[in-house]
């Protein structure tokens, strides 16, 4: 029953993480290339561009939610399962999310980067 | 890619590595703080390291929203993943502990991960244009020169249709 518990917490953090970088990731490409709008039109305007997007706030949301169920999570299971394995999920879901969501070409060579650096990243944290 | 955008990816890596250690070290200097307790979470924020590392955090969102307004999520988020990379190097030689076999391998993979998405293109997702304004596309398209005559330019600006 712990083990439901604690993978249970995994998945849910994985999955609020994939939801804010998606929706962040979204909202930044809606709001326009930074560099481009700061030249053209100045801080305030792309101040005002983000503070008025919604999926901003969407976005802080979910990754509020997934930091507090890291906190949950840690208290039923050991850092060392828990961040390594919500990271490398989180890293492999955000490839499959963008493909879909966010309409990427995510071809052979970014799958293989996203598939070593969850592996890299199980390895550092585990 | 030009400079400034590698610096920016460059930036997301170092702060979000630094502002997780410094966090990480000034939240050991003030302790267990108990959820009972959160008025404590206010004085655990007067500590100079917590301060410093939230500030570091702060710069590393801004600087990874940039990152995010003109590349791929998946092509931010492996390049900035030698963050974790640096962490583990910085234990290995400022702090000198011990960083096992398997961590090394970790590395290697991260790197391997880096280095397959270095040469690739930062953007591939259409961009939003359908999500623009019909104002700002035609001002956009003013801008750019497409418009050859300014009256015709400005009838378009104001009816907000692309031409």
């Amino acid at each position: 029953m712990r083990h439901a518990y604690i993978w249970g917490g995994i998945l849910t953090i994985a999955f609020f993480s994939v939801v804010g970088d998606v929706l962040l990731a979204r909202a930044m490409k809606q709001v326009g290339d930074v560099h481009a709008l700061l030249r053209s039109a100045g801080l305030w305007t792309v101040v005002g561009r983000v503070a008025s997007n919604p999926n901003i706030f969407m976005g802080v949301a979910a990754m509020t939610v997934a930091f507090f169920t890291l906190l949950f999570a840690l208290s039923w299971g050991d850092l060392s399962l828990v961040a390594p394995a919500a990271a490398s999920l989180t890293f492999i879901g955000n490839a499959f999310a963008a493909k879909i969501f966010l309409h990427e070409k995510v071809d052979r060579r970014r799958w293989i980067a996203a598939i070593l650096v969850a592996g890299g990243v199980a390895l550092l944290a585990g | 890619m030009t400079f400034r955008k590698y610096l920016v990816l460059a930036g997301v890596t170092v702060f979000g590595a630094a502002g997780d250690s410094v966090l990480s070290h000034g939240m050991k200097q003030v302790g267990n703080i108990s959820i009972h307790d959160l008025p404590s979470l206010i004085f655990a924020v007067m500590n100079p390291y917590v301060m410093a590392g939230i500030l570091l955090l702060l710069t590393f969102i801004v600087l990874n929203m940039t990152a995010l307004s003109w590349a791929d999520l998946t092509y931010v988020l492996p390049a900035t993943s030698m963050g974790y990379v640096l962490l583990a190097l910085s234990a290995r030689f400022i702090l000198h502990e011990q960083v096992s076999l398997m961590r090394w391998l970790g590395i290697v993979l991260i790197s391997g991960g880096v280095g397959f998405i270095a040469g690739s293109p930062a953007l591939t997702s259409p961009a939003h244009q359908d999500e623009k304004s019909p104002l700002l596309a035609a001002k956009d398209a003013a801008r750019n020169g497409a418009l050859e005559d300014p009256a015709h330019a400005e009838e378009a600006v104001s009816s907000g249709v692309e031409p």
